[in-house]
């Protein structure tokens, strides 16, 4: 082991050897990494220009309330910080497996990689659902006068400001039989569908709880295109992510990193893991909590 | 210890690593046609592979440039050279208005980023850093082979819409939405403005993966005694190149995503309150402007994509052939790093008419008048270089000559249009045309040229031949300077660019005349082009040989492989440093290359 003197006496920049006393691929994943944080940097950039152009914008607090199996039940953010914690204790196992690797420890590597591959794919199972929820859900927007029921998509935002209780129970009464025997559906499963399609439009309207009627006015378009666009950039990235675990699994497992005699890869490998984690706390905060 | 345990926190890896995978260059292995010329991993021939994709995209762009010159020239008259060309985008001899604006985009996306960013940077980064800082190959062969196939089938992706039948992108080399996002806005805005996100996607990865590796070549790779400061400002110049482009193209990537997804997929990032023929579109809330910014963000350090290579090279090569050290080598680096970092900071200076605050655009006319200052240094130090040296003309050095003078007209052009008040009258107009051609375009295409002159011999192991490259020389450089210095008037007059035919506008006649000449001048300067792509692939093959080591006594590393040299560059060690670049004239002596140890009699400075 070198002396404390020799090592202030190397010249790192004169050439010849890393100025980092990194190996090239470590170096280049760093670089990587700021020009994709550019990438994200103007996403979010852009959403939020737009997003403090407009008059309104919708609460995520009534947006993602959601919660699989839990019906119409109100939790707002509940699911979302489950995914989160998914994606930050992914994190976690990845600090391990590169943790073992340094050690040399090929079993550890396996073990937490496999933690780590399970977490995106928690993650990403996670979003799919979100997303198919927004996408094929029914909210009860004013349009033209009438209600309808419109899903969270790139295109339509049914989460405008409340309509008041009179204008909607009007709005109500223009729409047609079959959104709303679906509002009656919505709140009283005793009747099946089509059961409700074969009465009358004014025993319908009778069957309507108003009380519970929330009517929303359309909302910003760009909610649905910055939403779907940059957490599905980001879930794109955390596939590429699992992707790349997933190779380095198999690396791992044939002894690849073992005859190298180190781990280098499992660490650039977290580098990015951790960065698209790293993402997700920004985007967390820029769609979720803000 | 300490400082290595600080590094990295681990024991194994503590050994300093060393200039990497030599093991695989010592022994050559076997290879077959397809690993040497097509999927290689060799700088040389990726080099190679580089320049000889840029010339042909040159080729394409330029020849598009002088077809649609005829018209512009000659607004009267038919030409079936066009129809030839164009089919029934030019029924009659005529160009269709429609496929005018096509080709204007075309010639301005396949020059500045086919062309001037990947065959240009791709060229000479591949080339040279390898050789000049002493290194077998880049740090990852394998990711540099891959920018050049992103670069290939984005080359074909563009290709392709030339081809289809609502013809290319047509929304200006910009894509400004809301015209390249509707699809309904024009022929162009259909398929052929898909095509072109998508290419320019993979344009982007290409010179990502480029990028990265220039930089942790540059900074990891180096041989031994050859500190950041003894490098060849070429590599300085190539290393900022690189940084602009890994944070600057993301941000193009993004707004380019944005842009697809709102013509494919309805959302409303750029699009709001629009009709077209009647027809009121959906999309609402959106900001055309955003796509602005996020397009210049990348536009503007993109010009110094193009140029910041070019001037590197002319310095190396100003230098070596006026057998004087480089004037003020840190001064040339500080005003390289000064312009790196405003290159981020001015973007909306193309921006002054969109409705920008005025008070912003007084920051934004400041940044933009203070890259003036690094500019003005570096011309100085370019003509300080020359002054009293002994200067041989060669080709490279006439077109490294020819770079500094365009750069010094084009650039005070840049003076009028970086003032915001002075912009209102010329935005938009042929001044601006001929301003960025003659500072970004000419001028880059000259330090490309001067590149291709110099190094060439290393290249090919054979020389360019001189008289045609005299000739290439003098007939650019004075056609370059007709063509373009007349639009400055054209501009001030208040000629728009993009037009087609101006004839409507009686005021505009009286450059008819003009634009006669500046057509006829540009098919001249197109043929010499040609003649100079002669020269080039006859040379290859034929040209005279290059039978010394170093044919233009330089210091620099390069010269000091093998003539024809392998892969691995050296055949035995790679050679160590001893001193900078730039040592030509001294103590009495033409040149000592950088391998040279330091005499013990040697005077100080440098």
């Amino acid at each position: 082991m070198a002396s404390t003197a020799t090592v202030h006496q190397t010249k790192w920049w004169s050439g010849g050897k890393s100025p980092f006393n990194l190996e090239y691929g470590k170096l280049m994943m760093w670089y990587f990494l700021m020009s994709d944080a550019f990438t994200f940097g103007a996403f979010l950039i852009s959403y939020g220009t737009v997003r403090f152009s407009q008059n309104f914008w919708p609460d995520p607090n009534v947006v993602f309330n959601a919660f699989p199996g839990a019906g119409h039940a109100n939790l707002p953010l509940a699911f979302v910080s489950v995914m989160t914690f998914i994606l930050i204790i992914s994190s976690v196992t990845m600090v391990l497996a590169v943790h073992a690797g340094h050690n040399n420890d090929k079993k550890g590597v396996v073990k937490w990689l496999f933690w780590t591959i399970i977490g995106g794919l928690a993650f990403l199972s996670c979003q799919a659902w979100e997303w198919t929820h927004l996408l094929t859900g029914e909210h009860a927007a004013l349009v033209n006068g009438h209600i309808e029921l419109l899903p969270q998509t790139t295109s339509i935002n049914p989460w405008g400001p409340l309509v008041d209780h009179s204008v909607a129970i009007d709005a109500l009464k223009n729409s047609t039989p079959q959104v709303i025997a679906r509002l009656v559906h919505e709140h009283d499963a005793s009747h099946s569908l089509p059961h409700l399609l074969s009465l009358p439009k004014e025993e319908l309207l009778g069957m309507v709880n108003t009380a519970e009627l929330h009517v929303r006015q359309t909302g910003p378009v760009a909610f649905g295109g910055y939403f779907f666009g940059i957490t599905g950039f980001h879930g794109f990235h955390v596939f590429s992510g699992v992707i790349i675990n997933i190779i380095m699994l198999i690396m791992t497992q044939k002894d690849v990193f073992a005859r190298r005699g180190h781990y280098l890869m499992i660490e650039k490998a977290g580098l990015y893991w951790h960065f698209v984690d790293l993402v997700w706390v920004f985007v967390f905060l820029c769609f979720y909590l803000i | 210890m300490s400082n290595e345990a600080n590094l990295h926190g681990h024991t194994e890896v503590v050994t300093t690593h060393p200039v990497h995978h030599d093991e695989h260059h010592v022994h050559h292995h076997k290879e077959t046609f397809v690993t040497k010329y097509i999927f290689s991993q060799d700088h040389k021939m990726i080099a190679r592979q580089f320049l000889i994709t840029g010339i042909i995209w040159a080729i394409i762009g330029g020849l598009f440039s002088v077809l649609f010159r005829l018209q512009l020239g000659y607004p009267e008259q038919s030409f079936p050279i066009l129809e030839t060309f164009f089919g029934r985008w030019a029924a009659g001899g005529k160009i269709v208005p429609e496929f005018y604006y096509a080709l204007v985009t075309m010639h301005g996306t396949i020059l500045v980023f086919f062309v001037l960013t990947a065959g240009l940077s791709g060229t000479f980064a591949n080339l040279l850093i390898p050789f000049q800082i002493g290194a077998r190959d880049m740090a990852s062969p394998f990711l540099n082979m891959l920018s050049y196939w992103f670069f290939f089938l984005a080359s074909i992706v563009m290709m392709s819409s030339l081809f289809i039948e609502t013809g290319p992108a047509a929304g200006g080399w910009t894509m400004y939405p809301p015209l390249s996002a509707v699809r309904q806005a024009s022929l162009g805005s259909k398929l052929g403005s898909d095509l072109w996100l998508v290419s320019m996607a993979l344009f982007i990865v290409s010179s990502l993966l480029g990028g990265l590796n220039y930089i942790s070549t540059i900074l990891n790779m180096r041989t031994k005694g050859m500190s950041m400061t003894r490098m060849p400002l070429t590599m300085w110049a190539i290393f900022f190149t690189a940084v602009l482009g890994v944070l600057s193209f993301p941000v193009l990537l993004s707004g380019a995503i944005l842009l697809l997804f709102d013509r494919n997929l309805g959302t409303s990032f750029y699009l709001s309150d629009i009709v077209v023929n009647g027809e009121i579109l959906s999309n609402e809330g959106g900001s055309a402007i955003l796509y602005q910014h996020l397009f210049w963000f990348l536009g503007h350090p993109e010009v110094y994509i193009i140029l910041l290579p070019a001037m590197g090279m002319v310095s190396e090569i100003l230098s070596v052939n006026s057998r004087k050290p480089i004037f003020g080598y840190m001064a040339m680096v500080g005003s390289l790093f000064a312009i790196c970092i405003l290159a981020f900071l001015v973007w909306a200076h193309h921006m002054f008419v969109t409705g920008l605050n005025p008070f912003l655009g007084a920051f934004f006319v400041l940044l933009t008048l203070l890259i003036a200052v690094p500019s003005a240094i570096k011309v100085f130090n370019w003509l300080t270089t020359l002054w009293r040296g002994n200067i041989r003309f060669t080709p490279a050095t006439l077109f490294a000559i020819g770079f500094v003078s365009l750069f010094i007209s084009g650039g005070l052009t840049g003076i009028f249009l970086g003032n915001s008040t002075i912009d209102i009258h010329l935005h938009d107009t042929m001044f601006v045309v001929a301003h960025f051609h003659i500072v970004m375009g000419v001028a880059s295409f000259f330090g490309m040229f001067a590149g291709v002159y110099h190094w060439f011999p290393k290249m090919f192991a054979r020389y360019l031949n001189n008289t045609l490259g005299y000739i290439h020389f003098w007939v650019t450089i004075i056609g370059s300077y007709l063509i373009f210095w007349p639009m400055h008037y054209q501009g001030l007059a208040g000629i728009p660019r993009r037009y087609l035919d101006k004839r409507a506008w009686a005021s505009f006649n009286q450059f008819a005349d003009l634009d006669k000449m500046i057509t006829v001048v540009s098919i001249i300067v197109f043929a010499v082009q040609l003649m100079f792509v002669f020269n080039f692939f006859y040379s290859i093959f034929k040209g005279r040989k290059v039978r010394t080591q170093n044919p233009w006594k330089a210091n620099t590393l390069e010269w000091t492989t093998p003539i024809v040299a392998g892969h691995g560059n050296w055949e035995g060690e790679i050679p160590e440093v001893h001193r900078w670049a730039y040592d030509y004239g001294k103590d009495g002596r033409d040149f000592i290359p950088q391998t040279e140890p330091i005499g013990e009699n040697e005077s100080k400075d440098h």
